[in-house]
């Protein structure tokens, strides 16, 4: 086996050593109005010589290296356990949610602001995921434009309260039903296809909607983005030092304590947790109701849902549109979270970052999905130190985890629906 | 029962089924018989809608279904058991069984699973599997008892003896005459014509879009044209 590795050994560590020579050997250094290219250090020469090496022992070996990873069996385990006895698996679900929630509501009082700050786009990103869960996991629905509904929702927001001065609790059932409009309205011309001819227009309405907000100017203000987007009160208590809209109060002199910047941050985190856990439970509730168990027969096989009556029409269109409903929730979390919102942060790569998300966790699985998530928006800030690299070690972890656990992290188990039909 | 006159069906420019007229009549078993390319599953996809009959009419028990949609066709008395067989390999037997009764109450389905389960004992037994991992013999079980669950008064089979054993394929046309002793009236399409003749109540042979041959399935059995044609001699 090692002999028929051996060309391809060598072949890679070529390729590793012709990528990494332009790459890290030369430098373009300025030398006053010019630019001289420069050679490396021997020390990186040296790294170079050493990288191709490890490549070609990884191909070499590879096999065996690929076995001792599928000998890491924990997450394995834990998927195929024997299902516990329904009771007593109930009562443990519910302990552990419990337990869960009052630790995701504790936490944040005891930990720095960038964390809590961190742990919010997490939880933004948690809904996200779990809206495309519904289309892509489970619906079976190949859709790369759906950062265009996040848009939707963060700009229902911004424009609206930029415009009418709208409050955030009004916005966010606002751009949440729009973003769902948004979805049902995609649906009807893409009912007719499937996969990549879905993935095509989808990633197209994307753009159209991204490259809409940034030439709209007069009413988006196109590049320069919109600004000074409010943040959430809590009954008409506001988070600032001062109260900037006539009738609120601060919510530092109501409850008489000093005023701490941190009051928002955890107040934003706390609302983001409570539409998670919200965006969650009503995904879980939709799986098992009959319309959950539709969109699985869809992705499943079309014409035999059709062959049962169900209506291709009706069950493609409430998959997108509820995908779409949570998304713009999300967008409005994000819109009032960052203050400032820019078509920037709408472009193809959230899509692919979201999509990603879904794959890694498990298509399908809700668990599978929020554990991704934390992974997936944690992971680059953990890797901020390697700076450049950051990118880098994203993309090998992504790798890594393809070839480990192509069916996801968590994977979606069959949970039996129980009927009394013995009787 | 199901009445097609004069069915004209187009795909594109191509006309598929050149006028053609079937009956079914409450309580029979009606077999349509052809070789490859006759027609015969375009004649089923008529009725169920997709595509849509380009001329003529489809009578549902005397109510006109000619232009309706497909879902909304399925949902009137009606089931089909798909060439192929078509179950969701993902789902487990009990699940793609709740699915054929995906318009049916609670109470509804559970009657219906039990009968699946005396029908079809070997389902029961396999519950929890998920109907990929099933051979094709229990596959094709699952698919008639999925379209059972619907309780349909009419139910039409589109090949259900392809690529199964002989054992099994003579399992599955017992369960089809018991399903007319249940008063389901049944419209089956073979390629099988040996059995499915004598089976039927009565036949048609369709070749290249028109009817050629109607009589009893005791007669198609015993007409030269016929055994010379399908039955191989």
């Amino acid at each position: 086996m090692v002999a028929q590795n051996f060309r391809h050994a060598l072949f890679c560590a070529l390729i590793t050593l012709i990528i990494a020579w332009p790459i890290m050997g030369l430098k373009l250094t300025a030398v006053g109005t010019e630019i001289t290219v420069v050679g490396a250090s021997a020390f990186t020469w040296i790294a170079v010589a050493l990288a191709a090496v490890i490549v070609f022992l990884f191909q070499l070996f590879r096999d065996k290296v690929m076995v001792g990873l599928g000998a890491v069996t924990i997450l394995d385990r834990l998927a195929d356990r024997e299902p516990l006895p329904d009771e007593k698996r109930l009562r443990l679900e519910n302990i552990g949610l419990v337990l869960l929630i009052a630790v995701a509501l504790i936490w944040p009082f005891f930990v720095s602001r960038g964390a809590v700050d961190l742990a919010t786009l997490v939880l933004i990103y948690i809904m996200l995921a779990l809206g495309l869960n519904v289309v892509v996991g489970l619906a079976g629905l190949l859709d790369l434009g759906y950062v265009a509904f996040y848009a939707v929702g963060a700009y229902t927001f911004a424009l609206l309260s930029n415009y009418w001065g709208a409050s955030f609790w009004m916005a966010l059932p606002i751009g949440a039903l729009l973003a769902a409009l948004f979805g049902l309205v995609l649906g009807f011309p893409v009912l007719r296809l499937r996969g990549d001819y879905l993935a095509i227009v989808t990633l197209g309405f994307g753009e159209i909607i991204r490259i809409l907000l940034n030439n709209w100017t007069s009413v988006t203000g196109g590049p320069n983005g919109i600004g000074g987007i409010p943040d959430p009160t809590l009954f008409g208590m506001e988070f600032g030092r001062r109260v900037k809209e006539e009738g609120n109060t601060s919510f530092h002199e109501t409850f008489g304590i000093a005023y701490s910047s941190e009051h928002k941050v955890i107040f934003l985190y706390l609302i983001a947790l409570v539409l998670a856990i919200f965006t969650a439970f009503v995904i879980r509730r939709l799986m098992r109701m009959p319309v959950g168990r539709s969109w699985e027969a869809l992705r499943e096989d079309e014409i035999a849902a059709r062959s049962l009556g169900l209506s291709r029409t009706g069950v493609k269109l409430s998959a997108f549109t509820i995908g779409a409903f949570f998304a713009g929730f999300a967008g409005t979390v994000f819109a009032s979270k960052q203050g400032f919102i820019s078509p920037e942060s709408f472009v193809f790569l959230e899509s692919a970052i979201i999509l990603a998300i879904v794959v890694l966790g498990g298509m399908g699985s809700q668990l599978g999905v929020i554990l991704a998530a934390i992974a997936v928006t944690i992971l680059p800030e953990l890797a901020r130190e390697f700076s450049e690299y950051r990118m880098l070690i994203f993309g090998a972890a992504m790798v890594l985890m393809m070839v480990w656990r192509p069916q996801g992290l968590l994977p979606m188990r069959r949970r039996h629906i129980k009927l009394k039909a013995g009787g | 029962m199901l009445l097609l006159e004069d069915v004209h069906t187009h795909y594109g420019k191509i006309e598929a089924l050149h006028g053609v007229s079937v009956e079914v009549n409450q309580g029979e078993i009606v077999s349509l018989i052809g070789a490859n390319g006759a027609g015969k599953t375009t004649l089923l996809m008529t009725v169920c809608g997709t595509p849509q009959a380009s001329a003529g009419r489809v009578l549902l028990e005397d109510r006109d279904i000619t232009r309706l949609p497909t879902s909304e066709i399925m949902r009137s008395g009606i089931a089909i058991v798909p060439e192929g067989r078509r179950v969701f390999p993902g789902l487990t037997v009990e699940e793609n069984l709740y699915m054929g009764g995906f318009f049916n109450n609670r109470t509804q389905n559970e009657q219906g699973i039990r009968h699946v389960y005396d029908l079809f004992p070997r389902l029961k037994e396999r519950e929890h599997q998920r109907a990929g991992t099933m051979s094709g013999g229990e596959q094709q079980m699952l698919a008639i008892g999925r379209a059972l669950m619907s309780k349909p008064r009419l139910m039409i089979l589109d090949e259900p003896s392809l690529g199964l054993a002989p054992l099994v394929i003579k399992q599955i046309f017992e369960i089809i005459a018991q399903l007319r002793d249940e008063g389901i009236t049944v419209f089956l399409v073979e390629q099988n014509a040996h059995q499915a003749l004598q089976l039927a109540d009565r036949g048609y042979v369709l070749e290249t879009g028109r009817i050629r041959l109607q009589d009893t399935g005791a007669n198609l059995l015993a007409n030269p044209d016929v055994q010379a044609a399908y039955l191989g001699g």
